[in-house]
């Protein structure tokens, strides 16, 4: 399959220059969209009769080696009624701050992929609920990992890295929920109390 | 049993005979009965964080037979461990996890990092994992292999008990906690560099690269 999907019709229709170009790449249809209008397209693409992209398999990007070369976020949907696919790319310019608008209204699962993103390029989504590190612990502190800016070992010595791991407490950044601690909270001892309380993200405060 | 020692002689007049030349008889004695027990009742805490996790799995079923060693019992619990097996790489979010369970665990205690991740940080060469889990608690058998068999884990584990049958009531350092310091590590930053250097193919690539 080399023709386009019929949705890059539909949307140069509706959205005219905000659907910026589009190419097919191993049979898969990519469409570049602008910043600005790229929750729009999503949500009609969502929401469209014919269209029906309902399903939101991944958020993504990618940072390429040619460092003039822009930041892209990939949505990669899924209409599971008409099963078809179709990728969207939203591309960033490095100069500027990495901004684009969350899509967590339209699909809930963007939750995590979201922060992933953020986590690993430092892109930031506005609108999102709980945008925070995901993978690695909340106080990293060495940037993004997946930039190509970023040096496989990392910026800092192994030494300083492991002093930063282990100071890291990972119970201060979970809820009582996330610990499976909320009912049995009362029948803990009272030093366990007063450490969890001590690191803990405003629900007990 | 095992039991009985060949050094000793067995009439009540030759152990005076003995005590009168050797005044360490009470505690090679006691050590031997110490370490016999200890040796033959390790429970583990499994720390299984990948493939090695696997093998550790089928060491312990009943091809293998864990029970053989008297390591039946698993204690997921480290209050109630005695051998802290970390089988797989560990990442630097997990760090402060193990150190943790590894503080828990009281005394006498010991640990075995199983396979190349746990023990150099194996092809894992890069920002988020630990360079070998002995720049984060003190590690007494290493298991190489990647994963290893289960018969390189059982190995490692009688290398254990041979070490532990060496060891001496007598000698408090051993039963030393060796905690984080106020540096925030518990081995020197530069010892803890020294360690995680890169080594093989990895040698190539710089910091930058």
């Amino acid at each position: 399959m080399t023709s386009p999907s019929p949705s890059v019709a539909a949307l140069r229709a509706e959205f005219g220059t905000a659907v910026e170009r589009h190419l097919v790449s191993c049979g898969q249809t990519v469409v570049y969209a602008t910043r600005e209008r790229a929750h729009d397209v999503l949500g009609w693409l969502r929401d469209t009769p014919g269209q029906e992209f309902n399903y939101l398999t991944d958020v993504t990007a990618v940072d390429y080696r040619d460092p003039e070369r822009q930041l892209e976020v990939v949505y990669q949907l899924r209409s599971l009624g008409r099963k078809a696919d179709l990728r969207l790319k939203v591309a960033l310019d490095k100069r500027a701050p990495l901004e684009v608008r969350s899509v967590y209204d339209l699909w809930r699962g963007a939750d995590w992929l979201e922060r992933e993103v953020f986590d690993m390029f430092g892109v930031t989504f506005t609108g999102h609920p709980d945008l925070r590190r995901i993978l690695m612990w909340e106080t990293y502190a060495e940037g993004y990992p997946l930039r190509k800016d970023f040096p496989l070992r990392g910026h800092f010595s192994r030494a300083e890295q492991t002093r930063q791991a282990l100071a890291a407490n990972p119970e201060a950044h979970y809820s009582l929920e996330e610990l499976s601690l909320a009912e049995a909270h009362g029948d803990l001892p009272q030093d366990m109390q007063e450490r969890l309380a001590r690191g803990e993200r405003g629900f007990l405060k | 049993m095992g039991l009985t020692n060949p050094a000793i002689g067995n009439g009540a007049d030759e152990v005076t005979t003995v005590a009168a030349v050797s005044p360490n008889w009470v505690t090679s004695r006691l050590d031997f009965l110490t370490n016999w027990a200890r040796s033959n009742s390790l429970w583990p805490m499994p720390f299984g964080t990948a493939c090695c996790a696997i093998e550790f799995m089928a060491t312990a079923a009943s091809r293998f037979d864990l029970a053989r060693f008297g390591m039946e019992r698993m204690s997921f619990s480290p209050r109630q461990a005695d051998v802290l097996i970390c089988a797989g790489r560990l990442p630097f979010k997990l760090a402060p996890v193990i150190r943790r369970i590894w503080d828990q665990m009281p005394q006498p205690k010991w640990s075995i990092s199983m396979g190349a991740c746990a023990s150099t940080g194996g092809i894992f060469d890069n920002y988020s994992m630990v360079q070998g889990i002995d720049t984060i608690i003190p590690v007494d058998v290493y298991v190489p292999g990647c994963p290893p068999r289960p018969e390189g884990l059982i190995y490692g584990i009688l290398l254990l008990q041979k070490k532990i049958r060496g060891e001496t009531i007598a000698d408090d350092m051993l039963r030393d906690e060796k905690l984080v310091g106020p540096s925030g590590l518990f081995l020197r930053p530069e010892r803890v560099d020294e360690l995680s250097e890169p080594f093989g193919n990895s040698v190539q690539q710089t910091r930058s690269s």
